[in-house]
């Protein structure tokens, strides 16, 4: 078995992820299947190759630079616009510190 | 919906649904030129007639006709004073509703932002509408654009217009329903390891994904940044190539658009390509004794007809695609999806003591089961203990399947290749077997990995009537030779 279940509630925990008994039974095969599916990688010396973050191509140096000159932001009454609860210029939320 | 058809039947009246149907780019453009109808009276007709059609397929999730009709007054006012209208004049345009739109609804196809309203548009979008191009509807998809069906969605499963017990592919389904079934002239969808092709495949119609880095992901929502795409579907492989030459470009605002210049792409419509050359994977020609495999090879057939040279080549880390992509594509999924934590956008879950609380809850009722699924694979294979195996060694795999291709360009002009190894599938049908779906997207993925442009190009249809597509892959930045093959493809009759 590639995964258990304790272990997917770890990864839910780790991921703000609250599941159900069911969810979290169901991942858990889900998951397993999968994992076992990408063990498939292993069959290969991948030795010196080169991880690839990123697709890139023949350019400049610079060529993803901007030029440095201000722009106008957002603005806060549009960037609250969306929150579902704010007040004062701010995102308002449930109590940060636990006691 | 003959590809090129023009619009010289037209009366003084507006167009109608049949009409609307069959309009292309070059269509509208001579039509509102020659003053038989006027942009806005096309935006009226063709909201009414989406509108109308939509039941069938719920291919939108909304529509937006005050947006649509404020365009095409602009493009209407622009031939009253004689100036360009633009490339994309009075064209209807549906966007997947994974790109944001200014004032317009951006769902995402998920609950958690059911309301979302954003305050600026994807530079697609602006670049749509700077062209004289009318945003019609967002059109529905999975669930923030994970899945290979549509089934995903929130809202409801989209149906393929081809055959309504069917699904049309996923995750742009709704954008590809949309083009096949006339409500909209092209669309725009979004592409991570085949959403763009494999749909375009299942409704008949064309849709590229153009090399990473062609079009600004600004406005995009995120799924696997290293692996997104925005790009077109049409009727016609020539109005797939007007909308990405007005798409495409260096935007400041996505550090990974590329500076390099922008083509007019239908220049080299010229259906010559003789002496082009052309690679087969002998990898995937094991895949190609299925009903969809024997289309393929008769497709490759018309092309070695017109002059194309077609040999088989090798892309010998083919296997390791599908293990390598859902490692990368989840593990950045994850994180990009972090966000929706009931804070700044999303909606928030009810009576929660504590913000710790107040996330969990959020997500855990927020999100459907496959933007879970892959947010767990994507935090396991990211945490502690598993970066190397798993992560890491993806994306090592990831460059020997773009090493692949390079090696492979020496050779040859283009690749040839099926889209999916099987026409459209019932709805229902593979909804319960996660893994299955994943190793349905073999062929479209690797391509995403190497981030070259590929597309869909119709291919005949099996014996039920169900569309084929066949893939044309280049070189990074080969569009031109991509839409000249197809384009060449589609003008001798594809396979019928």
């Amino acid at each position: 078995m590639k995964i258990t279940e304790q272990e997917v509630r770890y990864v839910a925990g780790l991921a703000n992820l609250n599941l159900s008994d069911a969810e979290v039974a169901r991942f858990q095969g889900d998951l397993d299947q999968i994992l076992e599916h990408m063990d498939k990688l292993n069959e290969l010396d991948t030795g010196n190759a080169a991880p690839m973050s990123q697709v890139l191509y023949e350019a400049a140096d610079t060529a993803t630079l901007r030029p440095d000159a201000p722009v106008l932001p957002l603005g806060n009454q549009a960037a609250l616009a969306n929150a579902p609860d704010s007040g004062t210029g701010y995102y308002k939320v449930p109590l940060v510190i636990e006691r | 919906m003959r590809p090129h058809a023009g619009v010289g039947r037209l009366k003084p009246a507006p167009p109608s649904n049949m009409e609307i149907a069959s309009l292309t780019i070059d269509g509208i453009r001579e039509g509102l030129l020659a003053r038989r109808f006027r942009a806005e009276e096309l935006a009226t007709e063709a909201l009414r007639f989406a509108e109308a059609e939509n039941p069938k397929t719920n291919a939108y999730l909304h529509f937006s006709p005050e947006r649509a009709l404020g365009a095409a007054r602009r493009v209407d006012e622009k031939i009253a004073r004689g100036e360009d209208p633009g490339a994309l004049a009075g064209v209807p345009v549906a966007v997947k509703d994974v790109i944001v739109t200014r004032g317009i609804r951006t769902t995402c196809a998920s609950k958690l932002l059911e309301n979302y309203i954003p305050p600026y548009d994807a530079t697609a979008i602006t670049l749509i509408e700077e062209a004289g191009g009318l945003i019609i509807g967002k059109t529905n998809c999975d669930e923030f654009a994970m899945g290979s069906s549509t089934e995903n969605s929130a809202f409801g499963p989209v149906r393929n217009p081809v055959s309504l017990d069917r699904v049309p592919g996923g995750s742009s389904g709704g954008s590809a329903a949309a083009v096949a079934q006339g409500t909209a002239v092209v669309s725009l969808g979004s592409d991570t390891g085949g959403s763009i092709r494999q749909p375009a495949s299942f409704c008949g119609v064309s849709g590229v994904t153009p090399t990473y880095g062609r079009v600004s992901r600004y406005g995009l929502t995120a799924f696997a940044s290293s692996l997104d795409h925005i790009g077109p579907f049409a009727r016609s492989v020539k109005d797939a190539a007007r909308v990405l030459g007005v798409i495409a470009g260096r935007d400041p605002r996505d550090s990974t658009s590329a500076e390099a210049p922008v083509p007019d792409y239908t220049k080299a419509l010229d259906g010559n390509v003789k002496g082009l050359k052309l690679g087969l994977p002998r990898e995937y020609l094991k895949d190609m004794t299925s009903e969809s495999g024997s289309l393929i090879s008769r497709g490759v057939e018309v092309l070695r007809q017109l002059g194309c040279e077609v040999r088989e080549i090798s892309l010998p880390h083919t296997d390791y695609a599908i293990a390598s992509y859902y490692i990368i594509a989840t593990a950045e999924a994850s994180s990009n999806l972090a966000r929706y934590d009931g804070v700044r956008y999303t909606s928030r879950s009810a009576d929660s003591a504590t913000l710790a609380d107040m996330y969990r809850n959020t997500r855990g009722e927020g999100f459907g089961n496959e933007c879970k699924r892959r947010i767990m694979l994507g935090t396991y294979v990211l945490s502690a203990g598993y970066y190397d195996a798993y992560y890491l060694k993806a994306q090592k795999v990831r460059g020997l399947i773009a090493r692949d291709f390079r090696q492979a360009f020496e050779e040859v002009d283009a690749v040839v290749a099926p889209v999916s190894p099987f026409p459209a599938f019932r709805l229902g049908e593979k909804v319960d077997d996660p893994l299955a779906m994943y190793l349905s997207d073999i062929f479209t993925i690797t391509g995403s990995l190497a981030g070259i442009p590929c597309m869909s190009v119709p291919c005949g249809r099996t014996a039920e009537g169900l569309p084929v597509g066949m893939q044309i892959l280049t070189r990074h930045f080969g569009e031109t030779t991509m839409f000249k093959i197809a384009d060449a493809f589609e003008r001798a009759g594809g396979v019928n």
